[in-house]
């Protein structure tokens, strides 16, 4: 079986308040939709919006080694498609 | 619907950036002028343009977002006035500005006015059901295709609700459509303009525009202002403690009143919360939950003083948007409005008791607090979560990473519980005596229909649903504020949780009968 699709929600105060807090719902809708196939948290800062101004492209998801950045729910789905083609 | 009660808009995304920014310049050796280059460091040189025809007119209406940021009406601010003349007025204003709201023209005018409109779908069929609907007579065939004569046309919206093929459509003006009391429409101009004398605070307007062109007048830069005049005189008293006018002047503590809502904001527990708090500078953190708990108490004893007297109903009187709905268009009701304070009025009066010379900071989930707290001397400065929330990212606060701290005072389930709708009516029920029962009715949200209802209420003198009317202007409650920072869903199992480890407020009472 192929290794599974990480999906890292950032929830550091940054992501949060810029947005994330709107993707939380991905941690429910994600393994509704694609079972076990993607393996998707909630994590603490992942230390992407400290940099210089960074904060500003904030929320931050990794879908496995992929950052996106300003996520949205459907920039998300998106990228975890585009994995599993 | 709870489920679409936040969605993720690239408009709160800008306020909050610009709120960062100017926090950020305000916290820099050099604070008027990074203010004035905010709208240059968001669109630099050769920067895309991602909503607007020109990236000078992006730099134009970010520079009028800044001046919302400022605490500064955009309508009454001359188009040559620099950002950095007007970081320094901010920073040199006695009192915030008296209407909390202000609109964005430079942003508005994308909609066309609210009318009705019947698209290509119409098949011209032979029933007709448009034109014998309308009272107005103003539909009638021509070329095979229903035509309005907007002469005649009332906008009622009939024809729309008949059509078959759903091919006439009203096309409306989010502000407006979304404004319960009709206080905000378009000018000459085609700009939407707020009537102040009709407005209501509610800031539904400001959370319907999807160009993001009602913004909220931020007081930040006065909360700053005061964090940072303490601070320093804390740093002089270590120097020369000769100077006692600085010193008298900067000792004023600076304490935040955090209301039930804020508690589902952030990716914390309530406790590392205040710790947060207390990061960005404020001297005590206090509950205003603390405060609910006094009303619930004075609304239930009032309510059984107004059965007793053979009263057919009360409402609830905590919600400032309803207050002010009351006082401004619907006077008939005031005689049965409670006349228990709201919980920020008590909490407020409990931190100027103990601690008279300091500077209050109410924590608001809305814009209408910012009205409440104008006439209310106990209140100094209101500040929403959106602005909580950029402030900590400007500081780089983990609250995840925050230590636990303890409350001073301990409040009950049905307090934290103020947030949620309903949850006013339940905590006074709670305390009523078995003979005196409430039937609540919960209006959740206030909107042109709930307007009417509770007209018809006032005017019938009794109301046929129940005996206690809960009044929220936001659907959902506070949790649904028109400036909060999670969706309504995760904020919800949050307070939630929270509820459920406090004790309840029967059992504050029991233990003061049994002292």
């Amino acid at each position: 079986m192929a290794e599974k699709i990480s999906v890292k929600v950032c929830l550091g105060t940054t992501c949060f308040v810029m947005g994330s807090s709107n993707l939380q719902e991905l941690i429910e809708t994600v393994p509704a939709k694609y079972g076990d196939k993607v393996e998707v948290s909630g994590v603490p800062c992942l230390g992407l919006c400290s940099i210089d101004w960074e904060f500003s492209k904030a929320p931050y998801v990794k879908v496995d080694d992929e950052v996106i950045k300003e996520a949205t729910v459907e920039k998300v789905l998106k990228a975890i498609d585009a994995k599993l083609k | 619907m709870a489920m679409n009660l936040s969605p993720q808009k690239q408009t709160s995304h800008l306020k909050r950036e610009i709120l960062v920014r100017l926090i950020k310049a305000y916290l820099s050796d050099n604070y008027e002028e990074n203010t004035r280059l905010i709208p240059y460091d968001m669109r630099p040189k050769g920067h895309e343009v991602p909503y607007r025809c020109c990236i000078h007119n992006e730099r134009a209406i970010l520079r009028d977002r800044a001046i919302a940021s400022l605490g500064f009406s955009i309508e009454e601010t001359e188009d040559y006035t620099l950002l950095s003349e007007l970081a320094k007025e901010a920073e040199q204003r006695e009192k915030p500005e008296e209407n909390p709201l202000t609109v964005l023209t430079s942003a508005c005018k994308g909609c066309v006015p609210s009318r009705i409109y019947v698209t290509d779908l119409c098949q011209g069929c032979v029933a007709r059901p448009c034109v014998n609907t309308c009272k107005f007579g103003a539909i009638s065939v021509i070329n095979g295709k229903s035509t309005i004569d907007p002469a005649k046309c009332k906008n009622c919206g009939m024809c729309a609700q008949v059509c078959p093929y759903q091919a006439i459509q009203k096309i409306i003006v989010p502000c407006e459509n979304a404004c319960p009391v009709g206080a905000i429409a378009k000018d000459e101009n085609g700009y939407a303009r707020i009537d102040f004398e009709k407005c209501i605070s509610c800031g539904k307007c400001s959370a319907a525009c999807p160009f993001g062109a009602v913004h909220e007048k931020s007081q930040i830069i006065d909360v700053l202002k005061h964090i940072k005049a303490k601070n320093e005189s804390a740093a002089t008293d270590q120097n020369s403690k000769n100077d006692t006018k600085i010193v008298k002047e900067g000792k004023r503590k600076v304490i935040a009143m955090v209301a039930p809502a804020m508690f589902g904001q952030l990716p914390c527990s309530p406790k590392q919360l205040k710790d947060a708090i207390l990061k960005l500078g404020f001297d005590e953190v206090y509950e205003v939950a603390q405060g609910a708990d006094i009303t619930t108490k004075n609304e239930a004893a009032e309510f059984v003083e107004r059965m007793e007297k053979g009263e057919e109903f009360m409402t609830t009187s905590c919600c400032a948007g309803y207050n002010e709905l009351v006082d401004k268009h619907i006077p008939e009701i005031k005689p049965f409005r409670s006349d228990t304070k709201t919980p920020m009025y008590y909490t407020a009066e409990i931190v100027k008791r103990e601690h008279p010379s300091a500077i209050t900071v109410f924590f608001s989930p809305c814009v209408a607090k910012k009205r409440e707290a104008l006439k209310n001397p106990n209140v100094d400065y209101v500040l929403n979560y959106e602005e909580i929330g950029a402030w900590m990212i400007a500081l780089g606060i983990q609250v995840a990473e925050c230590a636990e701290k303890e409350f001073e005072t301990e409040s009950s389930a049905e307090a934290r519980n103020f947030c949620v709708t309903g949850g006013v009516a339940k905590a006074v029920e709670t305390i009523l005596p078995e003979e005196i029962p409430a039937h609540p009715v919960i209006i959740d949200g206030l909107n042109k229909q709930s307007v009417r209802d509770l007209k018809k209420y006032a005017k019938n003198g009794m109301c046929d649903l129940g005996n206690l009317i809960e009044v929220m202007s936001c659907q959902g409650g506070c949790l649904g504020g028109n400036s909060t920072v999670n969706a309504f869903k995760p904020a919800l199992k949050q307070v939630t949780a929270y509820v459920n480890e406090s004790s309840s407020i029967k059992e504050q009472i029991d233990e003061k009968v049994n002292h």
